[in-house]
This record gives C-alpha cells, sequence and structure tokens, in this order.
C-alpha cells in the first residue's frame, strides 16, 4: 500500500547519495590537488554543503515536512531562524560529543568542529527536514512506537547507520598502519559518510521488506 | 538466605580460573632459576690443581668490537658470486666474503644458531631490561666502558635509518679514543626493515649495503690487539618476523675478525657447521682473558685456540685443550651449583654427567703431570661432555611448553563457560535439589589422584602442575554437565527466555559487543598500547546507550499527551510522570557527571614508551619533586581538598541515611577512624614534600615522622577493617519511651502478642516493616517523636536499617582506597575522587535506569543486575586502572610504594611486594570489593521515588530499601551470586583473551613488549580482583549474619 512512498523514498535517496557522489567527483575536476585525504576538509565541507542543499530541495519539493500551522511570514521566518539555531547548536553538541570521546580539545578543533558539521548535516537536518525545530518531536521518534510515518522509520535508520558509521570508524585510529585515511578526523567523516549511504540503500529496502508490520495509526 | 553456598562457588571459579592462569604462564614464561654469582679472576676450579684458572695467562686481545646487526640472518651473510640475479638481500654483504678468501687467517664465518637457555633467558630478563641480556651480560662482564645499547628497540614509525646513523657517528669517535674495553654497537635497521617490509624488498637491499660499508669502515679501523665480532642475534622468517624455532628464524651469522692472524690452520673438515650461540660468551672470555660468566654453558670455539704445542708461536694465550678443561671445569661448577638450587635436572643424566666429569679430569691430570702429549681423543671427550651438558641443560629448559599452554586455555575457556552457566543458572544452583559443589569437588579430587598415580607410574615423580590441572579439567566438566541436565530441566519450568544460543542479533547488543570489542582489542599491539583511550572511548559508548535504549522503550521521558496514548498502542505507564521526570533527570545528570569524569581522567595517564608524542601527567610525580614551590603548594591543596571532599562525602551518605548513630564498631571507623586516616595522610604528604634543607632543626623530626606517619595510617587502615568485620552493623535501635531512660523496653503492643506462636519467619515479616517505617518516618521529618496516632505501632525504632548492607560495605572501601591512596603520589588523590565519583555516577545511573525499566524488565525478585552495568563496572575498573598513572609495562611499576613508611628499605620481600601489588592494582580492588554495592544501589535510591513512585496498590506496610532482600533471601544468594560471577567472567573473558593474544601472537615481534607484560598484569589483575571480589561478598555475608542476630535478640525483647 506504500508502493508509492517507498518508491518516492528511493528516488529521494538515489538524489541525495548522488549529491554525495557529485560533490566528490566535481572538485577534483575543478580545483587541482583535490583529494579526498589530501584536502580532506575541502571534501567534507563539498559533501555536507551538498547533502544540505540537496535535502532541502528535495524534501521541501516533496513537502514532507509538517505544515505550519501558521501562515504569516513572521512566523516562517522565527521558523527558519529557529532551524538555523538548531542546526549551529547540533553542531556544537556533535563537537562536544566528540571531545568527550577522545578527540584532541585545542590541536584539531577545526578538524573536530568540520566533523560536527557532517555530522549535523547527514543527521540533524534530516530530523529538521522531516520533523522542522521541535527537538521533542526528535527525542520522540528514536522509540520503538514513535515513528508516525515512513519517513519516521527511514530516518531512524540513517541516522543510526550515520552515528555507527562515524562511530566505527574511529576504530582504525590507533592502529599503527601509517595510513593517510586514519589521520583525525579522516576515518571517521569516512566512516560517517559511509555508514550515511548504507542508510540511504537500506531504509527504502528495510521498509520494503517489512511493510507489513508496519503500522502507523496516526498520520 | 544461603551464605555458604555462594562463597563456596565462588571460591571454586575463582580457584579453577587460578589453575588455568597457573597452567598457561608456567607453559609461557619458563622460568629457570639464575645463578646469582659471578666469577672471578680469583676462583678456584675444581678439581683444583692449579692455582687460578681464569686470568692466568696473557690474553690474545686486549679488547673487542661487537657489532650486533639484529636479525642478521645467516642466508645475508653468505656470498655466491655464480648468483646473476640475487635477491634483494642476496649478495648483499660482499666484505664478509672478501675478508674469508684474501684473509683465511685472519677471518671465519658461521651459522650462529639461537640456543635455548639464551632465549629463555633474554624471555625472563627481557622483561625487566627489554633489551638483549646476553650481550649486555657480556658488557657488564667486561666492565666494558662504552656500551652503545640502543633502547629504541622495534620502534614502528621511524625512519629505517635514523637509528642506526645516531650509533654510527658514536661508533667512529668511541673508536679512536682508547678508553674502552669492549665496545658493543646494536643496529636495528635490518630487524626493523624485515619486521616492516620483509626481507624481500629493496629496502633490505639498501640497509644490508649500509652496513656492508659499516663493516668495512670498521675494519679498517681496527688495531692489532682488537678483535671483531660481527654477528646476528637471530634470523627471520620470509615474512620477517622472529621469536619462533624454525631454522631460518634461529640461525643468524657470525663473522669473526682480527688484523692480527686468529686462526692457527685454514678452513678443515673440523670446523664446526654451526655456532650454538651460548659459544659465544666463553670464547670471547678465554680470549680476553676474563673469567667465564658463572651461568654459561656454552663451549669455547675451538679454531680460535692453537692446537697443543703450538701455543709458543702464537701470541700467547692457551691451547685447545687448556681452553676445554677449564670450560669443562666451569660448566661442572655450575652444574654443581645450579643442581643443588634447583631440582629440575632429571638425577640420572646429572650422576652421569658427573662419573663422566671425573673421569675426564683424572685422565688430562694424569697427562698433565706425566708431561707426555695429550691422546687426541681427550680433547673431543671433553667436547662431547661439554655437548651433554649443554644438551641436558636444553633439554630441562626448552621453550614454550606448548601442552601446558593448550591446558591452560582449555580449563580457562571452561572456566568462563562455567562461570557464565553459573550467571545464568545462579537461581537454579543454589536451590535445595540442585547440584552442590559436592560432585565436582570429589571428581577433582579423584582426577588429582589419578594424575599423580599415573605420573609415578609412567615417569616416576609428580608434577603438582598436571594434579591440579586435572583436577580443575574434571570438576569443571562434570560442573557443566550437571548444570546442564538442571539447566534444561529448570529452562522447562521457567519457560522460553532463558540461555539460548548466543544469535548474530544478540551478539551486537551493546553489552555484548563492547566486552567483545574489548576482548578483541587484547589481540592487537595497537590498542593493548592505547588501552587507556580504548577503555575510555568504550566506557563512553556503552554510558549513552543506556538513555538511547531507553528511550527507545519509551521510557526515559514521561508519556506526552499525544495520541499515542488514546490509540492504546503503549501500555498504561506504570510509574507516575513526576517520578519517570524525575529519575531521567537523575540519570542525565549522572549521565553528565560520569561524561566529566572520564574526561578528566585520561588527564592523570602515564605514557608508554611506545607512545611517541605522549606527556604524562604532571600529577604523577610526587610533591618532593616539584621545584616551584607555588606550584608544589597549588598541587598539596588540590590533594588535600580531593582527600577531605572523599571523606566528606562517604561520611556524607552515611548520615543522610542515618548510619552514624549506633554504638558499633563500624560506626567507631566512620566517625573516627576515617578522618584520622585523611589528616595522617595529609601531614604525611606535607613531611614528604618539605625539602630536607628548609628547616635544618626539624630535620630529624622530619625523617621520623616520614617514618611514623604512613606507619600510623597502615594501623589505622588495619583497625578501621577489623572493626568493620568485628562489629558491622551501623543500626541504631532505641525504643521510644525510652529514648530518654535507660530502662528496658516497655511491655510491647497486643499486637505483637498475638504473634508469638507463629515461626519467627511470620514474625520478621511483621516487625520489619513497623520498624523500617518508623524509622524512615523520622528521618523524613527529622523529628523523633511522631504524634499520637502511632500508639499502635510497636515502640522500636531502627535507624540505617535501610542501608545496613551497603554502609559497611561504602565504609571498607572509603578506609581501603584512603590506604591506598596513601601508596601512591599525592596529585592521585584528584583521581581518586574521579573515582568515588565515577563509582556514584554510575551506581546512580544503574539505580535510575533500573527504577525506569523496573515494572517493564520485572524478572523474578527484580533484584538482577543487567549485563550493560556490570560491563560498565569492570571496564570501569581497567580505566581507572590507566588513570592511576599504571600501565601494563614492567617498566611502569610505582616501585616507590614498597618504601612509603619504610624509607630505609625491608630486609623481606614479601611486604615490598605486596605494598607494591596493592599500588599497581588499587582501582582493581576498589571496584571488586565495591562490586556488591550494584546490587544494593536500586534498593538504597529507592526511597527517592517516593512512595507515589512505587508500585501501587500495596498498602505502605511494604518492606523497603535494603529490608527486601532480607525478606527474599533466596533471590538475594541468587542475585549475589549472579552479580559476582557476571563480573568474575568479563573479568576472565579478558584474561582468557590476554591469554590466547599470548599464545596466538607468541612469535609477534611485540610479544614481549607488549603481550606477555599485558598478560602478566591481566592475571595477577584477575587474581586480585577475584580475592576482593571475594572479601566483598563476605563482608555482605558477614553483615548478613549479623542482621539475623540483630533481628533474633530483638523479637524476643519485642515479644516477651
Ligand atoms: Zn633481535
Ligand atoms: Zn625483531
Amino acid at each position: 500500500m506504500w508502493d508509492h512512498e517507498i518508491r518516492a523514498m528511493a528516488s529521494t535517496h538515489a538524489i541525495i547519495a548522488a549529491s554525495v557522489f557529485m560533490a566528490t567527483v566535481l572538485p577534483a575536476a575543478l580545483v587541482r590537488g583535490f583529494s579526498v585525504y589530501s584536502t580532506h576538509l575541502l571534501w567534507l565541507y563539498s559533501v555536507s554543503g551538498a547533502v544540505t542543499v540537496v535535502s532541502i530541495a528535495v524534501f521541501w519539493l516533496l513537502g514532507i515536512t509538517p505544515p505550519t500551522k501558521k501562515h504569516t511570514v513572521g512566523y516562517k521566518l522565527s521558523r527558519l531562524f529557529r532551524s538555523c539555531l538548531y542546526f549551529f547548536l547540533s553542531c556544537l553538541f556533535f563537537h562536544a560529543v566528540v571531545v568527550l570521546y577522545g578527540a584532541p580539545l585545542i590541536e584539531c578543533a577545526l578538524d573536530t568542529f568540520s566533523l560536527a558539521v557532517l555530522l549535523t548535516s547527514l543527521t540533524t537536518l534530516r530530523c529538521l527536514c522531516v520533523l522542522g525545530p521541535n527537538v521533542q518531536a526528535w527525542i520522540r521518534v528514536f522509540s520503538r512506537h514513535g515513528a508516525m510515518s515512513v519517513w519516521d522509520t527511514c530516518l531512524q535508520i540513517t541516522v543510526a547507520c550515520t552515528l555507527v558509521g562515524a562511530w566505527v570508524g574511529a576504530f582504525p585510529i590507533p592502529l599503527d598502519w601509517d595510513r593517510p585515511w586514519q589521520v583525525w578526523p579522516v576515518s571517521c567523516s569516512l566512516g560517517a559518510t559511509i555508514g550515511f549511504l548504507t542508510g540511504l540503500v537500506a531504509a527504502p529496502a528495510w521498509i520494503h521488506y517489512h511493510r507489513k508490520q508496519l503500522t502507523y495509526k496516526c498520520k | 538466605m544461603k551464605r555458604l553456598p555462594v562463597l563456596w562457588l565462588l571460591l571454586w571459579i575463582c580457584a579453577v580460573y587460578s589453575v588455568g592462569i597457573y597452567l598457561f604462564v608456567g607453559g609461557f614464561l619458563l622460568v629457570r632459576l639464575e645463578v646469582n654469582r659471578t666469577s672471578t679472576c680469583g676462583d678456584v676450579l675444581q678439581p683444583g690443581e692449579e692455582p687460578a684458572d681464569f686470568c692466568r695467562v696473557r690474553p690474545r686481545f686486549r679488547r673487542a668490537v661487537l657489532l650486533i646487526i639484529d636479525a642478521l640472518k645467516i642466508d645475508f651473510a653468505w656470498f655466491d658470486p655464480d648468483n646473476a640475479a640475487p635477491r634483494p638481500y642476496e649478495n648483499k654483504l660482499p666484505v664478509l666474503e672478501e675478508t674469508v678468501a684474501s684473509r683465511p687467517a685472519h677471518s671465519r664465518l658461521y651459522p650462529f644458531r639461537a640456543d635455548p637457555p639464551t632465549t629463555t633467558m633474554q624471555r625472563i630478563k627481557g622483561f625487566t631490561t627489554g633489551s638483549l641480556p646476553t650481550f649486555v651480560d657480556v658488557g657488564n662482564n667486561f666492565a666494558s666502558s662504552a656500551i652503545l645499547e640502543d633502547n629504541l628497540i622495534h620502534q614502528f614509525g621511524q625512519d629505517l635509518h635514523t637509528v642506526d646513523n645516531g650509533i654510527l657517528q658514536h661508533l667512529y669517535t668511541t673508536m679512536v679514543g682508547d678508553d674502552w674495553d669492549v665496545l658493543v654497537a646494536h643496529f636495528l635497521g635490518v630487524d626493523h626493515c624485515g619486521h616492516r617490509f620483509g626481507p624481500d624488498h629493496p629496502a633490505m637491499a639498501d640497509k644490508l649495503t649500509q652496513m656492508d660499508g659499516v663493516i668495512r669502515s670498521v675494519i679498517d679501523r681496527l688495531q692489532n690487539d682488537t678483535l671483531l665480532v660481527v654477528m646476528g642475534d637471530h634470523g627471520m622468517t620470509d615474512t620477517g618476523d622472529h621469536g619462533g624455532e624454525s631454522q631460518k628464524e634461529t640461525d643468524a651469522a657470525i663473522f669473526l675478525y682480527s688484523p692480527s692472524p686468529l686462526f692457527s690452520s685454514p678452513p678443515s673438515q673440523s670446523e664446526p657447521d654451526v655456532v650454538p650461540q651460548t659459544d659465544l660468551v666463553p670464547t670471547l672470555a678465554l680470549l680476553l682473558g676474563v673469567p667465564i660468566p658463572y651461568s654459561s654453558v656454552g663451549q669455547v670455539l675451538l679454531p680460535v685456540f692453537p692446537p697443543h704445542g703450538q701455543t709458543e708461536g702464537a701470541v700467547g694465550g692457551l691451547s685447545q685443550l687448556e681452553a676445554l678443561w677449564i670450560n669443562a671445569k666451569q660448566v661442572n661448577r655450575f652444574l654443581e651449583t645450579y643442581s643443588g638450587m634447583a631440582k629440575d635436572i632429571p638425577p640420572e643424566s646429572l650422576s652421569q654427567l658427573k662419573a663422566e666429569f671425573s673421569r675426564l679430569s683424572s685422565e688430562y691430570l694424569a697427562t698433565v703431570q706425566q708431561g707426555r702429549p695429550p691422546p687426541p681423543q681427550l680433547a673431543a671427550s671433553l667436547q662431547a661432555y661439554l655437548t651433554s651438558v649443554r644438551d641436558t641443560c636444553r633439554a630441562t629448559w626448552a621453550r614454550f611448553n606448548p601442552l601446558k599452554m593448550a591446558a591452560g586455555l582449555v580449563i580457562l575457556a571452561l572456566a568462563c563457560l562455567a562461570c557464565l552457566v553459573l550467571s545464568e543458572l545462579s537461581d537454579v544452583l543454589l536451590r535445595e535439589d540442585g547440584p552442590g559443589l559436592r560432585g565436582p569437588v570429589v571428581a577433582a579430587l579423584a582426577a588429582a589422584v589419578c594424575a599423580a598415580a599415573a605420573q609415578l607410574r609412567s615417569r616416576g615423580h609428580v608434577e603438582a602442575v598436571w594434579c591440579l590441572a586435572a583436577a580443575a579439567f574434571s570438576s569443571e566438566l562434570l560442573f557443566l554437565w550437571r548444570a546442564r541436565r538442571c539447566g534444561t530441566a529448570g529452562g522447562e519450568k521457567s519457560g522460553p527466555g532463558g540461555a539460548g544460543w548466543p544469535t548474530l542479533r544478540r551478539l551486537l547488543a551493546p553489552h555484548l559487543l563492547v566486552p567483545l570489542l574489548r576482548c578483541a582489542s587484547l589481540l592487537s599491539d595497537s590498542y593493548v598500547i592505547a588501552e587507556g583511550r580504548a577503555v575510555t572511548f568504550l566506557v563512553f559508548s556503552l554510558a549513552l546507550y543506556i538513555p538511547i535504549r531507553l528511550n527507545w522503550d519509551g521510557l526515559l521521558l514521561p508519556p506526552s499527551h499525544d495520541p499515542l496514548k488514546a490509540a492504546g498502542i503503549l501500555p498504561p505507564p506504570a510509574l507516575a510522570p513526576s517520578t519517570v521526570r524525575k529519575e531521567g533527570f537523575t540519570l542525565l545528570a549522572c549521565l553528565g557527571l560520569l561524561v566529566g569524569v572520564l574526561y578528566l581522567s585520561l588527564s592523570f595517564h602515564a605514557c608508554r614508551e611506545e607512545q611517541g608524542a605522549c606527556q604524562p601527567s604532571p600529577f604523577l610525580s610526587p610533591l618532593s619533586r616539584l621545584q616551584d614551590s607555588r606550584l608544589k603548594n597549588l598541587h598539596y591543596v588540590l590533594s588535600v581538598c580531593a582527600l577531605a571532599l572523599w571523606t566528606y562525602l562517604l561520611r556524607r551518605f552515611l548520615r543522610h541515611y542515618g548510619n552514624l548513630n549506633a554504638a558499633s564498631g563500624a560506626v567507631f571507623a566512620a566517625r573516627w577512624v576515617l578522618p584520622l586516616l585523611s589528616v595522617c595522610l595529609a601531614l604525611y604528604w606535607a613531611v614528604s614534600a618539605t625539602p630536607e634543607d628548609s628547616f635544618r632543626n626539624l630535620a630529624q623530626l622530619i625523617v621520623l615522622a616520614q617514618r611514623v606517619l604512613p606507619r600510623a595510617a597502615f594501623c589505622l587502615v588495619a583497625l578501621g577493617l577489623s572493626l568493620i568485620w568485628l562489629d558491622p552493623l551501623t543500626v541504631f535501635t532505641k525504643t521510644r519511651a525510652a529514648a530518654s531512660t535507660r530502662s528496658p523496653p516497655p511491655p510491647p503492643p497486643a499486637r505483637y502478642r498475638a504473634s508469638t506462636g507463629i515461626s519467627p519467619e511470620a514474625e520478621l515479616h511483621h516487625l520489619i516493616p513497623q520498624i523500617y517505617q518508623r524509622m524512615r518516618r523520622s528521618l523524613d521529618d527529622g523529628e523523633l517523636s511522631r504524634g499520637a496516632e502511632e500508639a499502635g505501632r510497636p515502640a522500636v525504632e531502627a535507624y540505617g536499617l535501610g542501608t545496613v548492607y551497603t554502609a559497611p560495605l561504602l565504609l571498607l572501601c572509603g578506609l581501603l582506597g584512603v590506604g591506598l591512596l596513601l601508596l601512591h603520589p599525592e596529585g592521585m588523590a584528584l583521581s581518586f575522587l574521579l573515582l568515588m565519583l565515577e563509582m556514584g555516577a554510575l551506581l546512580h545511573i544503574h539505580a535510575s535506569s533500573s527504577t525506569l525499566s523496573g515494572p517493564h524488565a520485572a524478572c523474578a525478585g527484580g533484584f538482577n543486575v543487567p549485563w550493560t552495568t556490570v560491563v560498565l563496572w569492570s571496564l570501569a575498573a581497567t580505566q581507572f586502572f590507566h588513570a592511576t598513572g599504571h600501565l601494563p609495562t614492567f617498566p611502569s611499576i610505582q616501585w616507590g610504594a614498597a618504601f612509603v613508611g619504610f624509607p630505609d628499605g625491608h630486609t623481606g620481600t614479601v611486604l615490598p611486594a605486596s605494598l607494591v601489588t596493592l599500588n599497581t592494582f588499587a582501582s582493581h580492588i576498589l571496584f571488586s570489593v565495591a562490586c556488591p554495592l550494584l546490587l544494593f544501589w536500586p534498593l538504597v535510591c529507592e526511597v527517592r521515588g517516593g512512595r507515589a513512585g512505587r508500585a501501587g496498590g500495596e498498602e505502605g506496610e511494604d518492606a523497603v530499601m535494603e529490608m527486601r532482600l532480607r525478606e527474599n533471601p533466596r533471590q538475594f544468594s541468587s542475585a549475589l551470586l549472579q552479580l559476582s560471577t557476571r563480573y568474575l567472567f568479563i573479568l576472565g573473558a579478558q584474561v582468557f583473551a590476554s591469554v590466547c593474544a599470548a599464545a596466538i601472537l607468541r612469535r609477534h615481534l611485540m610479544v614481549w613488549k607488549v603481550f606477555a607484560p599485558k598478560l602478566m598484569f591481566e592475571a595477577s589483575g584477575f587474581l586480585v580482583s577475584s580475592a576482593s571480589l571475594l572479601i566483598g561478598v563476605t563482608l555482605v555475608l558477614r553483615v548478613d549474619v549479623a542482621v539475623g542476630r540483630w533481628f533474633k535478640r530483638l523479637i524476643p525483647d519485642a515479644s516477651r
């Protein structure tokens, strides 16, 4: 019965994944000396920018974001402002979490913050797009009975995959292999991106195979 | 409550683990007794016909240069001119072959085989020095003035050439001078290159070519009285590793050269095929005219000594036969000393060797006295004698004992399994009809006797290790078999949900995934090196998982008024929203505290030598070493504040729960001993930080105080511990009417008289709630006499009954903590405070999460401590092992702990060893002793929830806090057993993982630097932890006994 929605989701995800791909390939053609390892921050910002822009555009076009109750310009502006604020706060939050996980506090602050920006654009931004600037709804979504639509379930899966990817990405750092991708924060941001891409693939597939069990009472 | 069965089961499982560890370690680290004697020139060797044996004649050489090229395989040294397409490692050292061909009397190249005694010695000594002991010994023996030992052994990530280049500069400048006897240069580049790229790599060609140049330039600089030895300490496999026993690894090269003629005859048939490594030391000794080291079992290399009768022509020195004779006498002396000390050489071969020596000596002496030329076979028989001694020793001190290692592994694996089974079936196993320990113990005894008999029959003597192994193995098997039988029986009764086979899904659950990752990390040297941070990472991950999981189950936040409720998807909430909000807040606040503590604890780490860019914590150095006096004062103030906070928090807790009122030993300890101990410690820090020259007239006093204060603190700790043990109850009882007078209690109210006829248990059921209600009321309101509406209640008030188990345990930890802090540098007080805060945070997180999920995870009894918490607890122990400045390496042991209170040293070894052990495993001890707190804490925190929070419907007469345990003795004992076995299982799994690491990676380059020390620390940490856990559990059981007595005393009082 949700074939339509699943198809929409799959195509959305394909577009986002393509944007990640393009964000990796295009700068390589435009900027000299661009590579994922050596100019890592550039790649990172290019990916997070692309994902941000494409996600906002796609979700806005699809009209998944919950409709605003009031239609005044002032309300819309305050919503926009709150979204930006939450985006920034989420960057700070991820930065703090990453530092507490053992990232250097001062030396690589810019790298750590860039990783936080990437994580925010892969996770929080999606929450903003799907649920609007409503932290309580975000917390509610991440519970067993909290998903109220296919998009909520999809959000759960992609966010979990991204965060687990970033977490797993920290594992190779202590190894003494001397590879370029072991440098902080390359492995973590790669892990997050790979996790995100996995989530993009896994979410429609999982929903497709479990569509019988999924019941959303209210929407 | 079943006290003894719990204790016996725990003791049994600990014993089985220990047997496994003992077996493995016995097979892995072959310990041979070291003969701590040195040879001197004046030694008279038996039979003492000559006045002195060593240093008798003028030495052939005055000086020697030893170039040790690490991992110089014999294949690298050969030169094959016909080889048209040499591999990267072939034909790269042409200087050796050229010299041998052009000056045959001056030089020789042999394969050089690493020998078991050497390797064993390397293994044992490698622990303490981390260097190549044999060669350092050589250096020491020769009183060399310049040893260019490089201790950057096997540093990864280093440029291949920097290490060697550093040596080269020194080497050439030193060689020019004249102030040295023996010069040892140890080049690591070849070994390094092998490990990194393997031998078959262009880098190896470069490296060997560089070594060729080095040898050439050293040869050019040699003087006539100098001997050059170029040698490798071992070979390497095709992958570039070593440490094993294959010929590729053992066969190195040795090249001897001297500008003056060294060999009397050209290379002939009588040349040895292979020179064992042990032979170098006696040969060098006799060539340089110094005594052969006492414990050497090598034989001299004959070709470098002139045959009999040609000595006059040579520069001087010994003939072949004389050299052999001295060598044989020295080996015989060692054999006699050694066999007097250790009994591991089989007696029959020992007597055979002795007979052979006396035959040879009489023959030799007869020859010398008669002055006739020695029979040619005499030298051969002397050689044969030396060889047979060496072979006997080699057989005795063999390498790894794979059989013992395998047996240890199996026993450890089974012990882990038994521990897991014990924790899953703790309820069934403690039942009346459950399988006791009698069967396994009988089986163990029988198996031990059988093993002893079998050994006696087959070998003639009994090795106790194998009896232990048989006992442990059979008891484990029997236990598992019986547990399986009753487990299936019990599983059918209780239905599904019991312990099933782990599926992938279950393994991926974080509370199993994290210990799995932890165990896997022990198999990688990088992770062992970065263990401190890795464990912190895991603790943080698992702690974050708790609220995420609760939120996933919808338990973290109070259910909001959204349509979900109306739709009836969610079950009706079991907890009031206010309680949920409060507990959720507590949980998040404690999580914040935990995270903060975790982060701060990272700043107390020490540094391993493998960690390049690492600064050890400034708090690790004792105050007396700080130069800046302001910094010193700051550190001192901080430490004292931390200590005061530690004491204050502890007393604050006890007072809050009414445990400071009674007149018992434990309360005395809390009120007086603990503060006094802290004052003692603070004074001691002040005294030990005082520079000796600042108060000249007080110097005597300071020295005295440095001795007296710590000893007083030790005595106080001992006093406090014994008080807690003797009188652990912290319950203050008083009858309401008799609050002011000391008259006997008034006649009990009628309500109780009715119950006299019933069994004591029934009375208990009534009495406890009443007492407790009274107690809580007076605590809550702070007023002791409440209105007259309580007149019908029994007139007994008991303070501190709700925390009757927790209080003594906490007090024990507090006292122990201060005692252990005494053994640490002052700055570690902050770390100890963090440790206490982390314990508190973990306990509160556990309590809150079990309250929040309580009604949902309604297990029978409800006292079960979930795996997540236990895993966190055990990881925290490891985390604070690092955060108190310890590392799993031998050089990082804080030896200073042995001198606290004993600044002049000790006479025995037991006391310093135990002080150092206490210092090293302080965090293990504290966390293990405090482990039973996990069981009590949710009950202690229950009162916070308020009456509204508890499951409604009951009439408030319910037993509360720890009296619940008293009411459900069966669940209490099974929960206690389960908690302890879960903790032991996680510790045991870590030991098993590091044992596996040592067994699998015994050829790894880092084995003696990383894995073997890690194994030793993990194993000793396990032993210390299990002993401490037993102490904690025993204290709980002791309190239980005391509580039982207390009730017995109370009931006759109340119902008289
Ligand atoms: Zn070596
Ligand atoms: Zn090596």
